[in-house]
């Protein structure tokens, strides 16, 4: 188990440094910089520009090295947690997101926890009623999450919570708890915006995993030892739970690969129409406004977080199924 | 009489070995079938497959005449600013007068400025069909005024009758510049009608899919035939290559991707530029589909043989390997194609896909970004009506595709 742990650490390296290397050419990509934007939005403005300074600021950013000198600056840079410096908010990218990350990943968490707790409950009811009602009707309603593009349906709720319910409108809570310490009503308060983004984001990934469930869950009880087990007379329910359902929950497991990547999309382009305090705002602003340490910092960091999510689940996949470790240790 | 029967009898005629091994013509039929037509068959029988091709095939007819279908054209503006949808008639207080609209009651509500109109139940505008209305180019090309539908051409005025004895109402026509509209899903902000912006629409989303999905399957195609067939390194390569990809998480790096067409680009050019981005991250998939069916058949004999031949590489994985399972191929490419549409639906609704004139589903969608359309105007938001539908079919198609292309299955 160890063995394959720091295997699968180990791979993980070059596929960061790719990343890196590839948001680093994204955020390069537009031409021109900031400075030169930024320089025309002040001659626009009628401002006068000192040359001086430009150099200056020029020189303190590193804008005139070569592009892999500025590479391995930013690389190493955000390795020892210095993410560069933020040119449209004059401040350091740290500062800038600060907590905006934690609550993405908040979210997301929130988000698949969410996912699980509906489609698992769904996947094996649809699976064991294959062709009834209720596995049309659920597979429909599925397919219809997974056919409504996110941001829709966050504009629809965000609507209907606040005609029904009284939630104000976008953000994560309340206005006026905005610069408050943390307190009771203000964790309820962040609760109920919670739910909004949570349902939005959840939906297309749930259709997707009921969808595999079943599909999994079917081919599993189509095996054998399932007839096997049914002529020696177990009772249905605990004949699905001793075997087919455990076969099932590892790729469950596994299936959080393939989650994480479509919730954090999911989740960039909802905060857009919610306003949410996470990262999506920000992302979209930075891009446009070739604030390029921010948003390669955002690209990062979202990347980072799918590729630790892979290794989670590739890890308690390990855990789960004995197949998976030996073949790891085992270097053919 | 007991005449006992032969105890053994022997046909006279003539004995033709081969008749056993003679296929009825049903039979005939179905081994010599080509693999697409057995595919066809399956498919007939996949009712939900069946129905959802039907549809796709409609949405791309309206989509490819959608200057006959549209009754007015993507850009005409008129002085219905935020009108609501027109629902259609049949008949006026008891008397049949044929598919027609009532006519808006404008009024200014001068504590909220907002517009308001009603249906004014004394103009009726008869819908036209077969009709000449505003002009366009077809296709960029042929001049031409043709419509399937278009607003009435005049208002029936409708007069309830002054004179107590005649109770029957009588109808006049109003003048030419009172002519009527036809607004059936209603107008945006700029008075223009929204069921045609959207048929207009339907030619760029849908499109998007089709020219997207051609590019990443020849990436798939090519790039997972390479790993495949020659293995080693280049596949070790082209694996990490799709495993980086994959772990980005999409949208975000669409949106940077999208960020980085230049502005000053022509609405063409930024629109293939949208299609190659999403492109870019769609072939994954097929890819490894293609290696993986690769590595299995390059062992075959028929390979081998093809290779002691002196056939290239290039031969033999386009000749004799892939067509073995194109039908598979195609079947999970149509699977993507919904991705596509909602990924350049969600880009042009962030702003960071195509930007207008270009009218995509997307686009339309756009407009509908903030809280007071739902409070307001929520027939802006039809658009996505379209994009659901068209969704929800590409995915029963593919699915039913996929069973039918799927040899071992029955």
């Amino acid at each position: 188990m160890l063995r394959y742990s720091i295997r699968r650490l180990l791979t993980m390296i070059p596929t960061l440094i790719a990343i890196s290397v590839i948001v680093f050419v994204i955020i390069q990509l537009p031409p021109g910089d900031y400075l030169e934007s930024h320089i025309a939005t002040m001659q626009a403005q009628g401002e006068s520009i000192d040359q001086k300074k430009i150099a200056f600021l020029r020189e303190q950013y590193g804008l005139d090295q070569p592009m892999w000198k500025q590479y391995l600056d930013w690389a190493f840079g955000f390795m020892q947690g210095d993410l560069g410096y933020s040119f449209e908010y004059d401040m350091p990218v740290n500062d800038v997101i600060g907590d905006r990350m934690f609550l993405t990943i908040l979210i997301s968490v929130v988000t698949i926890v969410f996912t699980w707790l509906i489609a698992f409950p769904i996947g094996i009811y649809s699976a064991t009623h294959q062709y009834s009602w209720g596995d049309y009707g659920l597979t429909f309603v599925g397919f219809i999450g997974l056919a409504t593009p996110n941001f829709l349906l966050a504009l629809v709720m965000l609507y209907f919570a606040n005609v029904y319910f009284g939630t104000s409108i976008g953000g994560l809570m309340d206005p006026r708890f905005i610069d408050e310490p943390m307190s009771g009503e203000k964790l309820f308060s962040i609760l109920e915006h919670l739910w909004i983004p949570v349902i939005v984001i959840g939906t297309s990934g749930t259709a997707a995993m009921i969808r595999r469930l079943r599909a999994n869950l079917l081919d599993e009880l189509g095996k054998q030892y399932v007839t096997t087990g049914k002529a020696k007379g177990l009772p249905p329910g605990k004949l699905l739970r001793k075997y087919p359902l455990r076969m099932a929950l590892n790729f469950f497991v596994a299936d959080i690969g393939n989650l994480l990547p479509s919730i954090i999309s999911g989740a960039e382009v909802t905060a857009v129409v919610l306003s949410l305090p996470t990262t999506g705002p920000l992302l979209i602003a930075s891009l446009q406004s070739q604030d390029m340490y921010l948003a390669g910092s955002f690209l990062m960091f979202l990347a980072i977080l799918t590729v630790l999510g892979m290794l989670v689940s590739d890890l308690l996949l390990a855990v789960l199924d004995p197949r998976i470790r030996l073949q790891g240790s085992i270097s053919k | 009489m007991n005449q006992s029967t032969p105890r053994h009898f022997v046909s006279e005629e003539p004995f033709d070995p081969y008749s056993v091994e003679k296929l009825s013509k049903n039979q005939e039929s179905l081994y010599l079938a080509s693999q697409w037509r057995l595919m066809w068959w399956k498919l007939k029988k996949h009712r939900l497959a069946l129905i959802s091709g039907f549809i796709l095939l409609l949405f791309y007819l309206v989509a490819a005449l959608a200057e006959w279908f549209a009754p007015y054209d993507l850009h005409t503006r008129t002085r219905f600013i935020h009108a609501p949808p027109q629902a259609i008639h049949l008949f006026h207080e008891g008397k049949f007068i044929g598919p027609f609209v009532y006519g808006y009651n404008f009024k200014l509500d001068m504590n909220t400025l907002k517009r308001e109109f009603s249906p004014d139940k004394n103009k009726i505008q008869p819908i036209r069909f077969f009709c000449s209305g505003d002009s366009y180019r077809f296709w960029g090309l042929l001049e031409s005024r043709f419509h399937f539908v278009c607003p009435s051409d005049e208002t029936l005025k409708y007069d309830p009758g002054i004179d107590s004895l005649n109770p029957t109402p009588t109808y006049s026509f109003m003048s030419k510049p009172q002519a009527g509209e036809l607004f059936l899903l209603g107008t945006d902000r700029l008075g223009r009608d929204l069921l045609s912006r959207i048929i207009y629409g339907s030619r760029i989303s849908l499109t998007i899919g089709l020219v997207g999905i051609a590019v990443s399957f020849f990436l798939g195609i090519v790039i997972g035939g390479l790993a495949g067939y020659f293995g080693g390194w280049v596949d070790a390569l082209v694996q990490r290559l799709i495993e980086v990809l994959r772990s980005f998480p999409e949208i975000p790096l669409w949106m940077a991707l999208s960020a980085v067409l230049p502005v000053t680009w022509s609405p063409l050019l930024i629109f293939l530029g949208i299609t190659i981005i999403l492109a870019l991250l769609d072939w994954t998939g097929l890819a490894r589909a293609v290696r993986s069916k690769l590595m299995a058949l390059r062992e075959e004999d028929y390979c081998t043989a093809a290779q002691l031949m002196g056939a290239k590489p290039g031969r033999i994985i386009g000749r004799h390997l892939l067509p073995g399972f194109m039908s598979h191929l195609i079947a999970s490419a149509s699977l993507s194609i919904p991705g596509m549409i909602l990924g350049e639906t969600a880009l042009s609704f962030l702003g960071l896909g195509l930007r207008p004139p270009i009218t995509s589903w997307g686009v339309l969608l756009n407009e509908a970004q903030n809280i007071n359309v739902v409070a307001l105007y929520p027939w802006l938001m039809l658009p996505v009506v379209p994009v659901i539908v068209i969704i929800l079919a590409f995915n029963f198609f593919g699915d039913g595709l996929r069973d039918a292309a799927d040899p071992y299955k029955n």
